[in-house]
C-alpha cells in the first residue's frame, strides 16, 4: 500500500468506500435511465397544458380552477415563466396554450412555421400597466416622457421631478417578461419605432411581479411597473398622462375601457392552429360572461361590457 | 512470505469490482469532457455571429443584440471574492474550534447543526434575503436599495460556510496527533500549536475547502438572482458592493427559458456558460498547483 505522505490528504477519508461505491452506482444508474431520451409529450385526452406570462399566471389559474369545477373531466395545468417562455414552449410542442402579455414577434412566428405550427392568437382580457411608487413618495402623477427619463437614467434624483432629495431606484422585470417588452416600447421608447432608448444599466431586473411589489413597498426610493392586478395597497399607482399637459388618469377598469389610461394592452392566449375539442371549449368559456367575470375579480379588465 | 492460494470465485469478484470502479472513474472524467464539448458546440456559433468587440463590451442588452460579457464576469467575480473574504476566516475559525478546542459534547452538537445549514434550499435563503437581509443592508449602509452585491455576498458567504467548515475540519483532523504531541513537548501553548503547527500542516486541505467554497459561491444561482438586483452594470469603483450586480449564473437562469433554440442569444448564453466553466476550471487548477508546489517544497520544513 502506498503511504500517503502529504499532510491533510485524507480530507475525503471519512466517506466510507462501500457507501461511496453504492452512491456512485446509484448515480450512474440514474444517469443511464434518464439518458433514454425525452419521452414524447403525449397528453391524455382531457388534460390541457397552459404555460406563459407571469402577469397572467394568477388569472390563468383562477380560470383553470373555475373551469375544472364545471368540467371535472378536464384538468388544466398552469405554469408561469414569462411570455417568451410560453411561446417557446408552444413552438417546441410542450404546451397546448401559451399565455402572452405581448404579441408574438415576427421571428417567433418564423420559428413556429419551421416546426410546422401555425399559432392562432386569441385576445382573452385587457390589462393596464400601473407605474408604482412607495406610498411615502409625495408624487402622485407623472407624464410618459418623465417616466421615460427616469427609466433611461436621464433623471436620477426624485427632486428633479419635484419629489424628495432621494436617489431613484428603478425596478424592472427581467427581459423574458412580456411586460418588460411592452413597457420598453410604449413608455421608455415613447411608442416611437425610431427611438432606441434602453433601460438604464442601473435598473434592477427582478424575477417576478411579487419581488417588484416587495421592493416598491419597502423602499421609498423605488419606482416600478406592473400589471394592474398586482398593485397592492402598500404600493401607490401613479396617475399618468401622455404628455405634461395632461389629463392625468389613474389606472382603473373604467379608464382602461374608455381608453383614457395611456398604457393598457390586450392579454393573449396562443394555440397551435385553430383550437379543437376541449381546448376550444375552454377558450369559448374564457370569452363567455362567466370567464370574463373572473377577469374583473382579479383586477384585470374584461373584454365585454357585461 | 507465502501467499495463500486465492479461490477462483473471489478472484472474479475482485476483477469485476475493479473494472466497475475503473469505469466510474473514467466516466466521471468523460462526463466533464462531454459537458465541455457540448458547451463549445453550442457556444461556437455565437463566436462566429457576434463580433468579438461586442462580446468584450461593457453593456448587456440581449434584446438589442448587445452582448457585452464584462459586467457579468465581473459581477460573478465580485460576489464570489466578497463571499469568500467573509466565509474563509469564519469557516476556518469554526473548523479550528470544532476540531481542536471544543469539548466532545459541543462538537457532537455543532457538527450536525452545520450539516443542516448545508441542506437549506437556496430559494429559502433567497427569500430570507429579500425579506430580512436586504432591508437591513439598505438601512445600515445607506445604499439606495437593499438589492445589492453586498446582500448577495452575505448570503453566499453563509451558504459557502458549511462546505468550508466540514472540509477544513476534516483536514485538521487528518493532521497526525504526533505533530501536536511534538509541539506540546517543546512547551508550545495550545494556540501556538494550532497556529504554527496544525494549521500549516492542514493547509492543502484548507485550500481544497476554499476551492469548494468558491465553487459553491460562483455557481449559486437562485439566491443571487433573488437578492442581487441583476442590473448589468460594470461593478467598478469602491461602491460596487452597495450597488446591484448581475452574475453569469443569474443571467443564464433568467434568460434561457425565453430564448428561441438556435438563435444568437441562445448561443451567447452558452458562451456565458463556457466562460463560467473555464473560469471555475482555472481557479481549481491554480489551487491544485498551489497544493502541489507546497507538497514538494514546504513539507520538509517540519522534518528539519
Amino acid at each position: 500500500m502506498k503511504v500517503v505522505k502529504g499532510i491533510g490528504r485524507g480530507s475525503l477519508s471519512p466517506i466510507s468506500s462501500p457507501g461511496l461505491l453504492l452512491f456512485s452506482l446509484l448515480l450512474f444508474l440514474l444517469c443511464a435511465c434518464s439518458g433514454s431520451g425525452p419521452t414524447d409529450p403525449i397528453t391524455p385526452q382531457l388534460s390541457v397544458v397552459n404555460v406563459g406570462s407571469d402577469t397572467m399566471v394568477n388569472l390563468a389559474l383562477a380560470w383553470a380552477e373555475a373551469y375544472h369545477e364545471l368540467h371535472p373531466e378536464v384538468s388544466i395545468s398552469v405554469t408561469g415563466g414569462g411570455s417568451g417562455t410560453g411561446i417557446a414552449s408552444l413552438i417546441n410542442g410542450s404546451t397546448d396554450i401559451a399565455n402572452a402579455s405581448r404579441e408574438m414577434k415576427e421571428e417567433e412566428f418564423e420559428q413556429a412555421e419551421e416546426q410546422g405550427i401555425a399559432p392562432v392568437e386569441h385576445v382573452v382580457a385587457m390589462d393596464a400597466i400601473a407605474v408604482v411608487v412607495n406610498p411615502g413618495n409625495p408624487l402622485d402623477q407623472l407624464s410618459i416622457p418623465q417616466i421615460s427619463d427616469l427609466f433611461t437614467g436621464r433623471i436620477t434624483v426624485w427632486q428633479e421631478l419635484g419629489g424628495e432629495n432621494r436617489p431613484v431606484i428603478l425596478a424592472s422585470r427581467e427581459s423574458n417578461s412580456g411586460t418588460y417588452v411592452y413597457f420598453l416600447e410604449k413608455v421608455v421608447q415613447r411608442d416611437d419605432p425610431d427611438n432606441h432608448d434602453l433601460f438604464s444599466p442601473e435598473a434592477l431586473l427582478l424575477p417576478s411581479s411579487e419581488v417588484i411589489g416587495l421592493e416598491v413597498s419597502q423602499n421609498p426610493n423605488a419606482i416600478g411597473y406592473d400589471g394592474l392586478g398586482y398593485v397592492t395597497p402598500d404600493q401607490k399607482a401613479l396617475k399618468l398622462a401622455v404628455d405634461q399637459t395632461g389629463p392625468f388618469v389613474a389606472p382603473t377598469i373604467e379608464t382602461v375601457k374608455d381608453g383614457t389610461y395611456p398604457i393598457a394592452r390586450p392579454l393573449y392566449m396562443y394555440t397551435r392552429g385553430e383550437p379543437t375539442g376541449p381546448i376550444k371549449e375552454y377558450l369559448d368559456w374564457i370569452m363567455s360572461d362567466d370567464g370574463q367575470k373572473i377577469v374583473a375579480e382579479l383586477g384585470f379588465v374584461p373584454l365585454s361590457d357585461s | 512470505m507465502q501467499i495463500p492460494a486465492v479461490p477462483k470465485d473471489v478472484d472474479w469478484r475482485e476483477f469485476f469490482i475493479e473494472q466497475l470502479i475503473r469505469l466510474m472513474g473514467v466516466s466521471a472524467i468523460a462526463l466533464v469532457l462531454l459537458i465541455f464539448l457540448f458547451l463549445v458546440r453550442e457556444g461556437v456559433p455565437a463566436l462566429l455571429e457576434v463580433p468579438l468587440s461586442n462580446l468584450l463590451g461593457q453593456r448587456w442588452y440581449p434584446t438589442f443584440e448587445i452582448y457585452g460579457l464584462a459586467p457579468l464576469v465581473l459581477g460573478s467575480l465580485l460576489v464570489t471574492v466578497g463571499a469568500i473574504a467573509i466565509s474563509l476566516p469564519l469557516g476556518v475559525a469554526t473548523a479550528i474550534f470544532i476540531g481542536e478546542i471544543a469539548p466532545e459534547w459541543v462538537r457532537e452538537i455543532l457538527k450536525p447543526a452545520i450539516e443542516v445549514i448545508a441542506g437549506i434550499p437556496s430559494v429559502v435563503i433567497g427569500f430570507i434575503g429579500i425579506l430580512v437581509v436586504s432591508p437591513l443592508v439598505r438601512e445600515f449602509s445607506g445604499a439606495p436599495t437593499g438589492l445589492t452585491a453586498l446582500t448577495g455576498v452575505l448570503l453566499l458567504a453563509y451558504m459557502a460556510l458549511p462546505t468550508i467548515i466540514s472540509i477544513a475540519e476534516d483536514a485538521l483532523d487528518a493532521v497526525p496527533d504526533s505533530y501536536r504531541h511534538a509541539a506540546y513537548a517543546l512547551s508550545a501553548t495550545q494556540w501556538q500549536t494550532i497556529w504554527r503547527v496544525v494549521l500549516p500542516a492542514a493547509r492543502p486541505g484548507i485550500i481544497t475547502a476554499v476551492m469548494l467554497g468558491v465553487g459553491r459561491a460562483i455557481g449559486e444561482t437562485m439566491t443571487v438572482m433573488m437578492v442581487a438586483g441583476n442590473a448589468a452594470r460594470m461593478p467598478l469603483g469602491l461602491d460596487a458592493f452597495l450597488r446591484p450586480v448581475r452574475t453569469m449564473t443569474a443571467t443564464i437562469a433568467a434568460e434561457m427559458g425565453e430564448v428561441a433554440r438556435g438563435s444568437t442569444h441562445y448561443h451567447v448564453l452558452f458562451v456565458v456558460g463556457l466562460t463560467l466553466f473555464v473560469l471555475t476550471f482555472v481557479i481549481n487548477l491554480a489551487a491544485a498547483l498551489a497544493i502541489f508546489r507546497e507538497k514538494r517544497g514546504g513539507g520538509r520544513r517540519f522534518l528539519a
